[in-house]
């Protein structure tokens, strides 16, 4: 097992090609959850774990199943049926093993079934071949891109909230502009780490 | 729960035909992952085995889900449902939960939880929540936003002019507000923008003006005012200093025209020691009050408010026996007449207060507000009175 190639997926996937701010995927959750902290650190909470484990599913899936069958070009409906699968019976179990839980971020779930970040994972695991352990890092690393751009989002637009904007810009224009600064300051990243 | 599994397969089976359409022209175009390496697909196979293939993935999941929702299932008392449809639905918080659903399940669950929280709900939903849950119903007393500062823009003084947004919450970040005194209402609104009812308004020398018809007593005002100058407090006590200023007298004086300025007078002449003057600042004891509005009468400064409108006064009817003691317990010498004959007040004179007639021996003093509590108080003891001389009756 190599650490170091785990470590740079991790780096590579948060920072350097994170998914909202240089893949502009993700984008609707992004706006819609970024509003307050609290909701937007429960989000990522629940965003990065099921990240991790669909994405090891699906990886299962794809190489026990797919592969042998030739059936790789099913797997854009294929990863979706598991991540939604995933997702509801996580609902189910949360909602009996852990009340308490299910109330914290039980109503993220929902929006979570159909995010494009959520399927570009196990697609991308997919198509570059990754190993599980590779994909379980990949996941993790992309939840934990999607966490800071969330954390970073919100804390910025609790402060907009009470700041002086022109008229024209309240609201969601000026988080466009604001996104998109952040944006520029992540290509900072590129060239971190060549993989 | 179970329907929900039931849509997911139906939705499976529908993209699984779907699929077999989008991805029977992929194959012609000879692109889609697995299948471009080959020169010839034997199309009606592969749909075949993509179509069992996925009809078989789709049935795992629907009975693995099915399966789940079965083991998983949460046993939900139905009450909650019941009691969450009584509620008003405002998810404002007066309850102390984080939503309505989580107070109708608190409700019910808990047997300490009382079921008269939902206070935008009024009588009638604590009557509801009452029978469902099988609780005793006790009723709230109704509560209502008060606001503890009087010292609008023409009354107070500003210690620099504030030109940043028009919200108290901005206003505070600049060193603590504009107004000279820290304790005071700072009028721009953010109490009126928190209020889901639209029971607040700001009046013309910007403070904040509760409708205690549309007042629902949620706190979400109290909640938002960062100088938290609004209290929510029972309706019946509708006599308050309202001041929150602990500044000295002097500094209270120079910065407001109807603040506190801790005097003492109030705690002096009320006749309950309601009043009691503590940091520099007169509080009324709700408990203790009774409302007569003595204090309202003597207050230099007219810091203490009386949210009656208009005091009704005390007249003395032919019941009375012309034992003098309205006329020495009166604080503001207003009855006067002969002993053994039936007095008079000068309704000049009164305010209203109440204190002759809850002291009047025979209950000939009408006309003030406390006359109902103190008439019932007087026939109850009355009844009391005579059963146990119809008692001591039988006894003998």
């Amino acid at each position: 097992m190599d650490f170091g190639k785990l470590f740079q997926l991790i780096i590579a996937a948060s920072l350097i090609n994170n998914f909202v701010f240089t893949r502009f995927l993700g984008l609707c959750i992004f706006f819609g959850v970024s509003k307050k902290m609290e909701t937007a650190v429960g989000m990522s909470i629940t965003f990065t774990a099921v990240m991790v484990i669909s994405s090891a599913l699906s990886w299962v899936v794809f190489k026990y199943l797919m592969i042998p069958l030739q059936l790789e070009f099913l797997k854009i409906i294929v990863f979706i049926g598991i991540i939604a699968a995933f997702v509801q019976s996580a609902d189910t179990i949360m909602k009996k093993i852990s009340p308490s839980l299910y109330y914290k971020l039980g109503i993220y779930l929902a929006l979570i079934t159909t995010n494009c970040i959520i399927l570009a994972v196990p697609l991308i695991n997919a198509g570059e071949g990754y190993s599980f352990i590779e994909s379980m890092a990949f996941g993790l690393g992309s939840g934990i891109g999607f966490a800071l751009a969330l954390v970073i989002m919100a804390s910025i637009r609790e402060k907009l909230e009470l700041a002086d904007i022109p008229a024209p810009f309240r609201g969601l224009p000026i988080s466009f502009i604001v996104a998109g600064l952040i944006a520029l300051a992540f290509t900072g990243f590129s060239g971190l780490i060549t993989l | 729960m179970f329907d929900c599994e039931m849509s997911a397969k139906k939705t499976t089976l529908l993209v699984t035909f779907a699929l077999l359409l989008l991805s029977a022209s992929e194959l012609y175009a000879g692109v889609g992952g697995g299948v471009e390496a080959k020169e010839s697909v034997d199309l009606i196979a592969v749909l075949k085995f993509t179509a069992v293939f996925l009809a078989g993935l789709g049935a795992i999941f629907g009975i693995g889900l099915a399966f789940a929702a079965k083991k998983f299932a949460v046993q939900e008392d139905p009450r909650i449902d019941q009691v969450s449809e009584s509620l008003a639905h405002a998810h404002c918080g007066a309850c102390g939960f984080a939503g309505c659903r989580q107070y109708a399940e608190a409700v019910v669950m808990k047997p300490e939880v009382a079921p008269n929280l939902c206070t935008p709900g009024g009588k009638a939903t604590a009557e509801a929540v009452a029978k469902i849950t099988g609780k005793e119903m006790t009723q709230l007393e109704p509560k209502i936003a008060r606001v503890f500062c009087q010292g609008g823009r023409s009354r107070s003084s500003r210690r620099f002019k504030y030109e940043g947004i028009e919200d108290c919450k901005a206003a505070v970040l600049a060193s603590g507000g504009d107004k000279s005194c820290i304790y005071g209402c700072l009028g721009y609104g953010t109490c009126f923008r928190a209020c889901p009812f639209d029971a607040i308004r700001m009046s013309d020398d910007a403070l904040p003006v509760i409708d205690p018809a549309k007042c629902t007593a949620c706190g979400m005002c109290a909640l938002a005012c960062p100088k938290k100058v609004i209290e929510i407090l029972p309706m019946s006590k509708e006599v308050l200093v309202r001041c929150h200023s602990k500044d000295k007298g002097a500094a209270t004086k120079k910065n407001c025209q109807v603040g506190c300025i801790s005097c003492g007078i109030c705690e002096k002449v009320c006749p309950y020691n309601a009043a009691v003057v503590e940091n520099n600042l007169s509080r009324i004891n709700l408990d203790k009050c009774r409302v007569c509005g003595l204090c309202v009468t003597k207050c230099p400064t007219n810091a203490i408010l009386d949210y009656i409108p208009k005091r009704s006064k005390a007249f003395i009817t032919e019941k009375c026996i012309g034992c003098h003691k309205c006329v020495t317990i009166c604080p503001v010498n207003s009855p006067s007449g002969e002993r053994k004959k039936r007095h008079a007040i000068n309704e000049e004179k009164c305010i209203g207060c109440g204190i002759c007639t809850a002291n009047c021996p025979v209950l000939a003093i009408q006309g003030t507000i406390n006359y109902p509590e103190v008439k019932e108080a007087f026939e109850a003891k009355k009844a009391a009175a005579a059963k146990v001389k119809a008692e001591a009756q039988v006894s003998n």
